[in-house]
């Protein structure tokens, strides 16, 4: 399954440590093409920092990372620009790479903020900023995508139609993507891999492994794991091509 | 019709206004402008040292401009100061150790007021082969790192993140000021280079909505100062640099009535 040369990236026993606090420690994980890979853990587990020490923003770090793209589309979770700049869209669009006009186009009429294109940045609400976010990162063709919270601030429907984009890209793209969630509905229905995060891998695997764990069970309370089951269930029947459902 | 000295000004300023366009967008977008300053101030270590040692005063005000920086960067790892205080500490100390040299320098006669305030009559021929030449090899370089420098400008996270090597940029970014101030030191004088390099770039901001018409007006503004100022510097026997920063301040000021009356027709 696990053929080397899919392999976009792979974290070995990394940490990080600041000012000789660990922020987290020991984690290890593996992205594949086309495939999709979730953090997900308490406030303050290391879900980011683990980002940022994949995309190698991090330096001095402990352990290793082996990184076998350049290709890499990020959404921060957090992201402070500064409004000295006159900055519209279709500028943000071209920030880390030169992309032709269609390309732009594509992506954020997939996002939906295609009329904000000529907006100047600083004038978005939090949801419209998000979809540029998400609309920059898909538009450089990425091999490997990091999305940090990629939907907080957009609104309901918004945000089931972009988990679903995410999941389109990654497949059409065949591109691997390092996800971080709050949302376990979510990471139950797309996700590949889980990693649950406290300070520490504190149990990975498939979804439904992730769900019976003990250790997750304490983290998230006994209800996130039958969220887990719940949608694990789902995947008893298939859909034959004329929408019937099939029982395995 | 002008005298050969006003020719080799002028030549000299549109020159320095070139480079000072574009670059000066970056340190109002980066918020430079004091560190412009420091090295601006550094730069009388570097004139001092080239009349004792008979150097070209470009290229002593750069090797000492660009030490300056390097001694920054060491100060900010090794201490917990903040910024501007160390920023401070060096400027002051550099004015103030150059002033001293000054001091000790009996045998040869400074134009105090040359340097800081600069003076069209100290432009040779030897100056504009360096301006201009100087002045392309700045801009070559900075186009070479416009998208690193810029993307790490809006945010250096996606810039490293996406593999843009941001860390390189800036200290590319550092010498290149250091070269700008030691190119332009004669012209504008050493007290009011940041001016050139943030008032032009100030103007732009106030009528751009994107990156690439900042610098284009920034460049356009730095040029009209230049002209204007070195011509009422002619006419009212004033000193160059502050002619020309009060060119551009008037630049400035029209820029903001400019907003005032975009705002009025909206509404």
């Amino acid at each position: 399954m696990s053929s080397e040369n899919s392999t976009l990236i792979k974290l070995n026993n990394a940490g990080f440590k600041q000012n000789d606090k660990w922020l987290v420690e020991g984690v290890s994980l593996t992205v594949e093409k086309g495939k999709i890979v979730t953090l997900i853990g308490p406030n303050g587990s290391g879900k980011s920092t683990t980002a940022k020490i994949a995309l190698g923003i991090y330096k001095n770090i402990e352990g290793s990372v082996e990184k076998y793209t350049n290709k890499v589309g990020y959404v921060p979770q957090k992201i402070s620009i500064d409004w000295t700049l006159p900055l519209r869209v279709y500028d943000f669009m071209l920030l880390t790479e030169n992309i032709k006009d269609e390309a732009i186009d594509e992506a954020l009429t997939l996002t939906g903020v295609i009329h904000l294109k000529n907006k100047n940045l600083g004038n978005l609400s939090g949801g419209e900023f998000q979809r540029v976010l998400i609309a920059r990162a898909i538009s450089k063709k990425p091999e490997l995508l990091v999305l940090d919270e990629p939907v907080q601030g957009v609104d309901y429907t918004g945000e089931i139609a972009l988990y679903e984009l995410i999941k389109r890209i990654s497949d059409t793209l065949n591109c691997g993507i390092l996800l971080i969630s709050h949302d376990l509905h979510t990471v139950m229905t797309a996700t590949d891999h889980v990693v649950c995060l406290n300070g520490h891998v504190c149990c990975s695997g498939s979804p439904m492994d992730v769900a019976k764990n003990n250790e997750y069970k304490t983290l998230f309370g006994e209800q996130a794991s039958q969220i887990l089951s719940v949608y694990e269930h789902k995947h008893d029947h298939v859909h034959s091509d004329k929408g019937e459902i099939k029982k395995n | 019709m002008f005298d050969d000295f006003f020719i080799r000004a002028l030549i000299a300023g549109l020159g320095i206004a070139l480079v000072t366009g574009p670059l000066g967008c970056f340190v109002v977008w980066r918020r430079l402008s004091y560190f412009g300053d420091t090295l601006a101030h550094s730069a009388l270590l570097g004139v001092t040292l080239a009349y004792s040692f008979e150097l070209n005063i470009a290229l002593s005000v750069f090797i000492i401009s660009s030490l300056i920086a390097l001694i920054l960067i060491q100060l900010q790892k090794k201490t917990n100061l903040p910024g501007d205080a160390l920023l401070g500490l060096l400027a002051h100390s550099s004015l103030a150790v150059g002033l001293v040299v000054i001091g000790f320098l009996t045998f040869i006669r400074f134009d105090i007021m040359g340097l800081l305030f600069g003076d069209i009559l100290a432009v040779t021929t030897d100056d504009l082969l360096i301006i201009w030449t100087g002045g392309a090899v700045i801009l070559l370089v900075l186009k070479l790192i416009w998208k690193p420098l810029f993307a790490s400008t809006v945010n250096y996270e996606l810039a490293e993140a996406e593999g843009l090597n941001p860390d390189r940029a800036k200290a590319i970014f550092t010498i290149l000021m250091a070269a700008v101030i030691a190119i332009s030191i004669k012209m504008v004088g050493l007290l009011l280079i940041t001016g050139m390099l943030i008032i032009p770039a100030a103007m732009a901001r106030n009528i751009s909505n994107s990156p690439q018409k900042m610098v284009l007006f920034s460049i356009i503004g730095g040029l009209l100062s230049v002209l204007l100022g070195l011509f009422s510097s002619l006419e009212f026997n004033t000193s160059s640099g502050p002619s020309i920063i009060m060119a551009s301040l008037i630049l400035f000021i029209l820029s903001l009535l400019n907003i005032k009356q975009s705002i009025k027709l909206k509404n």
